[in-house]
């Protein structure tokens, strides 16, 4: 166990008990390194999203430990656990996932703002300066329901790098997109990961994404596989 | 909690018709319940006002009666059987007026004191006599302390405190004798003495049978009227600092001074009555308004919830705890509550305006044209309390149940 890994999870096993008691996730462990580029693969229902979820600190009905920045986060309480969420991860959804009665702008602006590490003027200028390197600034003013699929998914890329996170997840980010967009989103993923040394762990169905990840981490019946 | 407000603001902004038909219905309620209120104490106080405007809080008089203890107990003691004793010839007046009136200018609990000389007469018409009572009174005082003014329907009060031999009539007498301004009208005396005076204005106090038998003049014209001198008062009218006072301090001067005394409470118990049984309804309608808003809110917000599920997984997704999200549904309930309480005071404002220029014209009134209104910012107050309070308890059940919703179940749920 090296301090370099940014997540790291220990035996985690869970259960749903609705309608049937079903063991989901079953002694898994694994790690992430800080700048690793991870995909999650594996067959409908083996338990990925799930697990992910639970890297997300927001399902916690689980056995085990999740580790994140070498913090536990066994036993935290909710607020603990929004705060790990709002300064070390960043979410991006299949879909897209934007409040529709916010501005784009304002859409990314929201997390900074929780944060309130800076002022509301810092934090606009560095939400429109990440729009600006995802090449979505002219929508900056729109209301988000208003703009395209390809580019919600750019704009809530933005705000998950609001606050600088250690790990971005994605829970199937390209799964609702055309191969053209799904191709933009990846190298928007892959210069995160080289550029700015962040961690990603995307959640994916899509083959050929995830073979032009740093690593996979292959899934079946709740555990991991490979 | 900025950060939160203006997040409850945007969503509201974004369902603009359904926040305006919540803030409507807090505002409808505030409107109703302050010009209820308005409204009902203006009523309240006007009918008050025709009793207590009028009526001195106590009266010193002097009651001709026979003496209890008659000479021929004092003579000889033991008992004694003297039956169908009669008053003495003597005059209803005070006795050692001015010395009383001196000491009760000196009490502090005391506003102001008027005397007044009451005689009964007969006006002559042509060949019969019409009954009257002849009230002389301190004009000045008179209109300082019981709105004299206002129940002249005809003439200034001036004219009466300045002339010689004027009188002021009672609207109905004055009907009855056909007679107008500047006319003359004869008066006869109990003793029998025949004097002219001259109408100087008409009096309405709205109670029909008092207007055809109440007159005023000056004290001086009524002292002269019965050959009297001008120490020669039948009542005494005290108007007190505190009105609640009255019952005890009218005993006090009744046994100091050896005199008869009434209190306005005594006289006139059911007013207050009246009053409470009807500020009571007032308020307890105007509540249940509030209230029934109060659930329109929680309605509102409940479907609001329903609808921002998306909303409040992606702010717990994106690092807001479950406090956030129940200070922003709070907020959402209280920017209802505030912009329905500004938005009701307003029309609330407005409507109490309109009542007050709908006319409401009634001979018992003479003074009073509109509907009456009280614009008392206590009921503004009382209902904007009011209305924070319930959005409050309205919007904490709903957000608190925001609080608790799984962002997990929602986003997996897609």
């Amino acid at each position: 166990m090296s301090t370099d890994h940014c997540l790291e999870v220990r035996n985690i096993n869970k259960h749903f008990h609705d309608p049937v008691d079903l063991h989901v996730l079953k002694d898994v462990n694994m790690h992430v390194d800080r700048g690793e580029f991870v995909s999650i693969t594996g067959k409908s229902g083996c338990g990925k999203s799930t697990l992910l979820y639970i890297l997300s600190t927001m399902d916690t009905s689980y056995a085990g430990d999740v580790v994140i920045d070498g913090q536990s986060t066994a036993g935290l309480g909710g607020e603990s656990l929004a705060r790990i969420r709002n300064q070390k991860i960043g979410f991006v959804f299949q879909f897209h996932y934007l409040l529709p009665e916010f501005s784009v702008l304002r859409n990314v602006m929201l997390p900074g703002l929780k944060l309130g590490a800076k002022t509301e003027q810092e934090v606009e200028h560095r939400a429109m300066e990440l729009l600006n390197t995802l090449g979505v600034q002219d929508q900056a003013l729109k209301r988000a329901n208003l703009v395209s699929g390809g580019q919600k998914q750019r704009v809530a890329i933005a705000r998950a790098l609001i606050n600088d996170p250690l790990i971005i997840m994605g829970d199937e980010p390209t799964g609702n997109l055309d191969s053209h967009n799904t191709e933009i989103v990846f190298d928007i993923f892959r210069r995160i990961a080289d550029e700015h040394k962040r961690s990603l762990l995307i959640v994916t169905h899509d083959d050929d994404f995830a073979k032009r990840t740093d690593r996979i981490i292959e899934m079946d019946d709740g555990r991991v596989v490979g | 909690m900025r950060l939160q407000a203006a997040i409850a603001a945007t969503i509201l902004r974004a369902k603009l018709r359904q926040s305006i038909v919540a803030a409507i219905g807090v505002a409808f309620s505030i409107t109703m319940f302050v010009t209820l209120l308005g409204f009902m104490n203006g009523l309240n106080q006007l009918l008050d006002g025709l009793i207590l405007n009028r009526t001195p809080h106590i009266r010193l008089y002097n009651e001709l009666k026979a003496t209890p203890v008659q000479p021929a107990q004092r003579a000889l003691p033991g008992e004694h059987f003297i039956r169908s004793v009669k008053p003495k010839d003597e005059l209803p007046r005070i006795r050692n007026a001015t010395a009383i009136m001196q000491a009760l200018e000196k009490d502090p609990r005391v506003l102001a004191v008027s005397p007044r000389l009451v005689t009964q007469v007969f006006f002559n018409v042509g060949t019969t006599d019409l009954p009257g009572q002849v009230n002389g009174i301190d004009v000045e005082k008179e209109v300082a302390y019981y709105l004299f003014r206002d129940y002249l329907v005809q003439g200034n009060p001036e004219d009466l405190a300045t002339g010689d031999n004027t009188i002021v009539l009672g609207k109905g007498l004055a009907q009855m004798m056909e007679t107008g301004i500047g006319d003359v009208v004869q008066v006869t005396t109990p003793q029998g003495e025949r004097t002219l005076l001259r109408v100087t204005g008409f009096f309405q106090s709205g109670l029909a049978d008092a207007d055809k038998v109440q007159c005023f003049v000056n004290i001086k014209t009524a002292q002269t009227l019965l050959g009297e001198p001008a120490s020669y008062f039948t009542d005494i009218n005290i108007k007190l600092h505190d009105l609640l006072q009255a019952p005890a301090m009218a005993k006090e001067y009744g046994r100091r001074f050896g005199i008869e005394a009434t209190d306005i409470q005594t006289a006139n118990a059911q007013f207050d009555t009246g009053t409470r049984v009807r500020t009571t309804i007032s308020y307890a309608v105007g509540m249940v308004l509030l209230i029934v808003a109060g659930f329109g809110i929680y309605n509102i917000l409940n479907m609001l919830i329903y609808e921002k599920l998306d909303t409040i997984a992606i702010l717990k997704a994106t690092g807001f705890d479950g406090r956030d999200v129940q200070r922003i549904f709070l907020a959402l309930s209280m920017i209802l509550g505030m912009a329905g309480a500004a938005g009701g005071a307003f029309f609330g404002f407005t409507l109490q305006r309109i009542i007050h220029h709908i006319p409401f014209n009634t001979t018992a009134l003479p003074t009073v044209h509109t509907y009456p209104v009280d614009y008392n910012p206590k009921y503004f107050a009382i209902a904007i309390v009011f209305a924070l309070a319930t959005s409050w308890i309205a919007g904490w059940f709903p957000a608190r149940k925001a609080a608790r919703v799984d962002p997990v179940e929602i986003i997996r749920g897609k």
